[in-house]
């Protein structure tokens, strides 16, 4: 449990970012990127670099691969085949709030099915839909890597552990905007 | 046999993760020690200590090390993996959350010792809380010297970057992890060659887990001959054991290898949940074969969980009360795998989806009479060596695991389905497709 309430997501509109180009700040952090790696593996640099652009738009579109290939000199389709493997990078605007449900064995062993009931009844969306006012986004996920504190929802970038739904709900209800 | 915890010591100190904490603790003492040394000893003194990768395949750390050609004349690299995505595997965490430090020192002692000069932490994509500690962790250390150029005045310069994953769990697999780091999607490559000859960026690379480079100082400090008093002949040390699923107090737990999963479900957890009774247990994350409950006194060290038909794999316990449904539990490791398959080679792609399929309308009541034999010729065709990395044997051992133990329950699902399919036709067909499946269960 975190001891400050996760904020929300910055989350960039489709046409906001159709041909988005990189601004002082995210120029000079991906030059610092590319100083971790070796001379001519600029490659390297591409995940940090979808982070970069996760940060500050919300998702990646198909504007922004294009532009971190052209920065990075790799092709669209390559830069396109990645941030597709990785389930991290969303591929379409999410909500304000990601709610990630670790849906593992651990996890359903302590309880998660109920849980995924009640937040799809409270917030009348299935996995992979957002609600209509934009707020959350729900979503099913493999092991987060904490089975000890089962049930573990991942909400942004924080990690919400032994939750009940009533625990749930106060978390939920006690987030920002 | 209780000991002091030696990797979990800092747990409860007060600021345990800072510089300030970790040096009153007697912290960076073994990295002073070892740069001071020759890089071979300090190999040597990891292969005494006999310390087994701790990241599930039990490699010994020293021999790997002795791997990297020092005459070669291209950049080493060092990487931590610190990807943890096993299921039921949480102790790389708890680490980097309680001390972060002793992880670095461990990641600097063995790039001193095979000559790197940068380090990366491979650290999961959702895990962004624990790569902030650790970027913290790392500019504590360059501002005090422990890390940058000429580290305490050795001569010696190591740079360590942070580089996070986005959410693949093939990418703990440490050639899938290099091909990460190069900014490709995570696909393993065919060995050879091994990494310790051309690895990242086409250099000589070592990869070790979380786990096993935090044993390294301590290694270093204490002697490897101290570490090897530990725990069992051919596995030495203390493991990090994590426990999860129906017991009283879930959690890592340190322990001396060797230590039975009855002393570790029953002492330290405080035994099953709610007073049930166990059923059985996964010893070592969810690709090694589960046990049946009278396996309990089967100490946790790699030669006696193989011999007792399992794996120590990461040390990831889940354990299941009498309540649970195995074909259920099944179902949901296969849905794991098959979505985790990274898809380059066809016996783990299709394979992984096939088996999930089955084993779905199996649990769904509708599986047929010949479902088991598919579900083993799935495992004989995906595993031992069909694929380029080892998920398809991650997938092929639970299904075959799961069917010699418990295989009753599946063919009483069966039973009930095919007297039910004789009393309503027509017959299913007998490969469906998830959508058809979907589709009923909805209506």
């Amino acid at each position: 449990m975190t001891e400050v309430a996760t904020p929300p997501l910055v989350v960039a509109s489709i046409e906001a970012v159709e041909n988005p180009s990189f601004d002082e700040g995210m120029e000079s952090e991906i030059k610092r990127i590319l100083e971790r790696y070796p001379e001519g593996d600029s490659g390297a640099a591409l995940l940090p670099v979808l982070w970069l652009c996760q940060e500050r738009w919300g998702w990646i579109s198909p504007g922004v691969m294009r532009a971190v290939g052209q920065r990075l000199d790799l092709s669209p389709a390559f830069v396109e085949s990645v941030t597709s493997f990785y389930t991290m990078y969303m591929l379409r605007p999410p909500g304000k709030y990601l709610l990630q449900v670790c849906t593992t064995l651990s996890c359903q062993l302590c309880g998660t099915s109920g849980l995924v009931e009640h937040l799809k009844e409270k917030l009348g969306i299935d996995f992979g839909e957002t609600t209509a006012d934009g707020r959350f986004t729900l979503v099913d996920v493999q092991c987060l890597g904490a089975c000890g504190e089962a049930p573990v929802v991942q909400i942004n970038n924080d990690y919400y552990t032994d939750l009940t739904a009533d625990s749930l709900d106060e978390i939920l209800d006690g987030l920002d905007g | 046999m209780t000991i002091e915890p030696i990797l979990l010591a800092a747990r409860g100190v007060k600021n345990s993760r800072t510089l300030a904490s970790y040096l009153d603790r007697g912290g960076y003492k073994a990295l002073t020690k070892a740069v001071a040394m020759d890089p071979a000893k300090v190999i040597d003194e990891v292969k005494t200590s006999g310390v087994r990768g701790r990241g599930g395949a039990g490699f010994p750390a020293g021999v790997k090390w002795s791997f990297v050609p020092r005459d070669l004349p291209k950049p080493k690299y060092m990487i931590c993996n610190a990807d943890e995505s096993e299921p039921g595997t949480f102790k790389d965490r708890e680490l980097i959350l309680v001390d972060p430090h002793e992880v670095l020192e461990g990641i600097a002692i063995a790039s001193y010792a095979i000559d790197a000069h940068t380090a990366y932490i491979y650290i999961r994509g959702e895990f962004v809380r624990e790569a902030e500690i650790l970027e913290r962790a790392i500019a504590e250390a360059r501002d005090k010297n422990y890390l940058g150029k000429d580290i305490v005045g050795s001569g010696y310069d190591l740079e360590v970057h942070v580089h996070r994953g986005a959410g693949a769990y093939i990418c703990g697999e440490e050639t899938a992890l290099i091909e990460s780091i190069e900014g490709k999607r995570g696909l393993p490559r065919l060995k050879p060659p091994f990494p310790a000859v051309v690895g990242v960026f086409g250099c000589p690379t070592v990869v070790n887990n979380v786990e096993t480079l935090a044993c390294i100082p301590h290694i270093i400090e204490r002697g490897g001959a101290w570490f090897a008093t530990i725990g069992t002949e051919r596995s030495t040390g203390t493991k990090l054991f994590c426990v999860s699923g129906h017991v009283e107090r879930p959690g890592v737990y340190e322990a001396p290898m060797g230590t039975t999963f009855r002393e570790i479900i029953e002492g330290f957890c405080g035994g099953i949940r709610n007073g049930g009774k166990l059923k059985a247990f996964i010893p070592g994350g969810s690709s090694a074969p589960i046990l049946p409950a009278d396996r309990i006194d089967t100490p946790a060290d790699f030669e006696s969980v193989a011999e007792a038909g399992s794996m120590l794999g990461s040390g990831g316990v889940i354990v299941m009360d009498d309540t649970v449904d195995m074909v259920w539990a099944l179902e949901n490791l296969l849905t794991f795998y098959a979505h985790e398959s990274c898809g380059q080679c066809t016996p783990c792609r299709e394979g992984s989806d096939w088996a999930l399929d089955v084993v779905r309308r199996i649990r769904r009541g509708y599986g047929h009479a010949g479902d088991l034999e598919t579900l083993h010729r799935i495992a004989r065709f995906a595993s031992q060596g069909m694929t380029i990395c080892p998920l398809g044997d991650a997938f092929c051992l639970p299904i075959s695991s799961f069917l010699e133990h418990f295989g009753g329950e599946f063919e009483a699902a069966i039973a009930a389905a095919e007297k039910r399919a004789a009393t309503f036709l027509p017959i299913l067909p007998v490969r469906s497709d998830h959508a058809l499946f979907e589709s009923e269960e909805a209506s």
